[in-house]
């Protein structure tokens, strides 16, 4: 598939093929929309569902039914007759609905009549004492690898570090596959027991409870946990050494691989630069695109589903997508068959369930998200706590006023690793709210193409573009 | 409460705030008021050029003026704002259009302003060794530079309310009326009033000078802007295109910044622009043509800043000609960065004395009322 | 530091700042550097430190390489290819170029 292989116009342009994007793909190209999904990774599933038709893992039980789940949905999907491109990077997304879109070194500029924005999550900033160092990488980083190259951690020493569901997903599926995970390290605040127990009821009713009771059983049988309040990673061109505090004693521990995890937050880069209104959700710590129950945003013709609405995990995500492929098959052709939505509402309701408790189980610790001193914040632009603190205490007020004293969100990432970081940092210093204080003015190019890729758009595009303004 | 104050300043870009600045160091006392914060639009993400090349006329005595104000702003403003003077070349694309340049220097030097001088084509491959080599040759200024434009008008607002002035963000002006000998100027934090005021609202200019009937013909422009990632050192002048829309610059950190015109969809009641990539398309054709050296490189960002543009392509500096005290200074067209710190001190002189040396004839605002007989004053 | 599980498929040699590096068909060029591995890819622009494939799902811009001449590609969504070229990239020096 080239660039210029694609239509100028469609109905839906699907952005993402995690499990939101494939299931609106498959639902809209079944009512009959010419649709076309984009994913930047070289195949289907996102990060979830990551490799699920390429795997070199044929051993199922390394990574589990909740993944395995996932082939359903790309054979849906790609039996649907939507058009799915992958290796397709979506840079620009207008609230006109315009689409600049790379594909193998060239860029088009399409037409859509409806978006779903299917962007999913990434994870939370883990900003601590050398996390920019070689050998310091995010678990969900060693998944990826796991999935889609059957590459297990096998060093001297690997440790598994943070908070959050995920971390004991990945500790059982490194120990499943005979990976070498030596230690892990429950960043879990205690106290966040209290906030939850409310919602334990909720939690044992979902499907949430006995995966995860079970998860954790097969860790902590094979794995050193250790519950920590403090984490460092030490090394001058590599890791060397993790440091980490327990039960107020400080421990150093000679590693070669340090996993971080902390959560996962909606991917909203896309989503902002195309104008939507984004609202910050206090419960996720993160901030979340504003929808309807159709997830249709606040611009016209642009529906956010999956993670990138809030994050619910990835049997939600597709749920979510249905909705909003048929809500978009119902804006454009009434007459069309689409699935009943009131089902999907039920199954939404109750996977939904039990995310209460586990948002305020895993809430990270305030010292984990907010650092001191001269940890980075910024990894591009390397743009340390203590210069966002001191500028903010100077009188900065807001993340776009920072970046332009600090350059910190300025650099290839475009914010997504220090974003959350320096918005948090400044409420903090300024005794206000994260959604007071608002998160980066986000502009396209929300990928960075490179200036080849930008002039080799269709001149006759360019002309009856700018013919037509 | 009614507020009171020597001078109602309304506008915090760089105009407004050189202006609050040069009032308070005339020791008198102004209040500005800015709708959003110091540099949210075009002041503070234009493209940070500090150019005398190239420009009109009757803009060209402020432009000089100014220049000699950037070259000591650290003195001024506390702050040297990123300033490195590189020069600003302008770049031929051909023989013809050299050939205009040639005039243009020429009837300049005649005029009595030498800053501008014409580059042949080894010159310009000094100059510029990564140009492509179909350029025959251009027209150097070489005390012009660029400088950070969000830190140079927070250096200025900054300055300003060391020495006295009072500024006030998030504030928007809703109406301004006489009132006695004063003007009273309604705001959304309560009235202010004062003797004199100045119009440095940029972009929303047109709906103060309307309230005054002197209505004018400005459109609201959002001029385009990208930026690479890191580059190498391979540039140090500004470059500009006249035959083609392109201003080209490195700057200290290696990324290059490109602009030159191209106009994104300006919402100026939404603080919003929508991007054209059609036409970043074109500047990034005409980069690619002129400076094979970055094919490869990244774009990171692109972004469009607010601002106001007047058919004639220059601004209005000024008095009101219907309303004794008000004193206009915006529309300055996509290239008023440069002119910031001048048309602030002369702004000051004209609202202390009532007239000013520096010429600025030909920028009055007399030049847009349908009564052609009112006489343009300066 | 990764083994990988499953041995076999299509090997593809790839050249690495001039080294010839062994990697397997549906690598992506960052897990081909981890599986052979290979400390690290790049070294910043700002202070020259060095830095490797962090997130490995494109967002984080660590493990920037140029990959046949081109500079800054994301070593993490780019899949090997037998006979391809790929250089770390050093700080600002080279940086995009």
């Amino acid at each position: 598939m080239n660039a210029a292989d694609l239509a100028s116009t469609y109905d839906l342009v699907v952005i993402g093929g995690g499990p939101a994007g494939l299931a609106a793909a498959a639902v809209a190209a079944r009512a009959g929309l010419s649709t076309v999904l984009f994913d930047e990774n070289p195949g289907v599933g996102g990060q979830i569902y990551r490799a699920i038709a390429s795997t070199p893992l044929k051993d199922r039980a390394i990574l589990g039914d909740d993944y395995w789940a996932g082939e359903a949905l790309a054979a849906e999907a790609g039996a649907s007759g939507a058009l799915i491109v992958t290796g397709a990077t979506v840079w620009s997304l207008d609230p006109g609905l315009g689409v600049g879109v790379s594909i193998a070194g060239a860029a088009r500029l399409i037409q859509a009549r409806r978006i779903i924005i299917a962007t999913g999550s990434l994870e939370r900033p883990f900003p601590i004492d050398g996390w920019t160092l070689p050998g310091v990488m995010t678990a969900g980083a060693a998944q990826t690898a796991l999935k889609a190259q059957g590459l297990v951690p096998d060093g001297c020493t690997t440790v598994l570090a943070g908070t959050g569901p995920l971390l004991w997903l990945l500790a059982a599926q490194i120990v499943r596959a005979g990976g070498k995970l030596d230690m892990l390290l429950d960043a879990t605040p205690g106290a966040n027991w209290q906030r939850a127990a409310i919602h334990l009821p909720d939690f044992v009713l979902s499907p949430y409870f006995s995966k995860g009771m079970s998860l954790l059983q097969e860790v902590r049988g094979r794995v050193p946990v250790v519950r920590v309040d403090g984490l460092k990673a030490v090394g001058e061109d590599r890791l060397r050494e993790v440091v980490y505090r327990a039960k107020g004693r400080e421990h150093r521990l000679a590693a070669d691989l340090l996993l971080l995890h902390q959560g996962v937050v909606p991917n909203v880069n896309l989503a902002l630069a195309a104008g939507v209104t984004h609202r910050w959700n206090e419960r996720q710590l993160c901030f979340e695109p504003v929808v309807d129950a159709d997830f249709a945003t606040s611009v016209p013709g642009i529906a956010v589903a999956g993670d990138g609405a809030g994050i619910a995990g990835g049997a939600v995500a597709a749920e979510r997508g249905r909705l909003a492929a048929i809500a978009a098959v119902r804006a454009l052709d009434p007459s069309a068959r689409v699935p009943d939505a009131q089902p999907i509402r039920q199954r939404l309701q109750r996977e939904e369930r039990g995310r209460a408790f586990l948002d305020w189980l895993y809430r990270p610790h305030d010292a984990l998200r907010r650092p001191n001193g001269d940890t980075l914040v910024c990894r591009c632009e390397e743009v340390t706590a203590r210069q966002v603190r001191d500028t903010a205490r100077l009188g900065c007020e807001g993340p776009n006023q920072m970046k332009a004293f600090l350059r910190c969100g300025m650099g290839p990432c475009q914010g997504r690793l220090c974003g959350l970081t320096v918005t948090e940092l400044i409420a903090a210093e300024r005794g206000t709210t994260p959604e007071a204080v608002g998160y980066y003015r986000l502009r396209p190019p929300v990928k960075p193409i490179t200036l080849g890729e930008l002039a080799s758009l269709p001149k006759s595009e360019a002309e009856r573009k700018a013919v037509e303004r | 409460m009614t507020r009171t104050a020597d001078v109602v300043v309304i506008g915090g870009g760089i105009h407004g705030c050189s202006t609050a600045l040069h009032l308070a160091l005339r020791g008198l006392k102004p209040i500005l008021v800015e709708k959003d914060y110091a540099g949210r639009h075009a002041s503070g993400v234009n493209a940070g050029g500090v150019r005398q090349l190239a420009r009109h006329v009757a803009e060209i005595p402020l432009s000089i003026a100014s220049m000699a104000l950037w070259e000591r702003i650290e003195e001024l403003v506390g702050d040297d704002c990123g300033f490195a003077s590189h020069g600003t070349v302008l770049v031929a694309e051909s023989e013809e259009e050299l050939a205009g340049f040639r005039a243009r220097v020429e009837d300049l030097r005649l005029k009595g302003f030498t800053h501008e001088e014409l580059l042949d084509r080894r010159e310009l491959k000094e100059l510029v060794p990564a140009v492509s080599d179909h350029c025959p040759g251009g027209v150097v200024s070489r005390r012009d530079g660029a400088a950070d434009p969000f830190r140079t008008t927070q250096a200025f607002r900054r300055r300003a309310v060391e020495k006295g002035a009072e500024i006030i963000e998030g504030v928007r002006v809703s109406g301004l009326a006489r009132s006695g000998s004063a003007w009273r100027v309604e705001t959304s934090d309560g009235p202010i009033e004062a003797p004199k005021v100045v119009n440095a609202a940029g972009a929303w200019a047109d709906r103060i000078a309307a309230q005054l009937g002197e209505p004018v013909p400005l459109e609201v422009i959002a001029p385009m802007l990208m930026v690479t990632s890191r580059l190498p050192e391979f540039i140090a002048p500004v470059v500009i295109l006249r035959s083609r829309k392109l201003s080209f610059k490195q700057l200290g950190n290696g990324t290059v910044v490109i602009g030159g015109g191209h106009l994104a969809e300006p919402h100026r009641d939404e603080n919003r622009t929508v991007l054209d990539w059609p036409k970043l398309a074109i500047s990034a054709r005409t980069v690619w043509e002129l400076f094979p050296v970055m094919r490869e490189a990244t774009i990171v960002r692109a972004w469009a800043g607010i601002e106001a543009s007047m058919p004639d392509e220059i601004p209005v500096v000024g008095l009101s000609t219907t309303s004794e005290g008000v004193f206009h200074q915006f529309g300055f067209c996509g290239h008023g960065f440069q002119l910031g710190p001048a048309t602030g001190a002369v702004m000051a002189e004209l609202v202390a004395t009532g007239s000013t040396n520096t010429p600025i004839d030909g920028l009055g605002i007399a030049r847009f009322l349908p009564d052609r007989a009112r006489p343009a004053r300066s | 530091m990764f083994k990988r599980l499953v041995e076999g498929g299509t090997a593809v040699t790839l050249t690495v700042d001039g080294t010839p590096v062994e990697a397997r068909a549906g690598d992506s060029v960052a897990a081909a550097l981890l599986a052979a591995g290979i400390g690290h890819c790049r070294t910043t622009p700002v202070t020259g430190a060095p830095r490797a494939p962090y997130c490995l799902m494109g967002v984080c811009f660590d493990c920037l390489v140029t990959i046949d001449g081109v500079g800054s590609r994301q070593a993490c969504l780019v899949p090997v290819r037998d006979g391809m070229t790929v250089e770390s990239q050093q700080g600002k020096r080279e940086a995009g170029r």
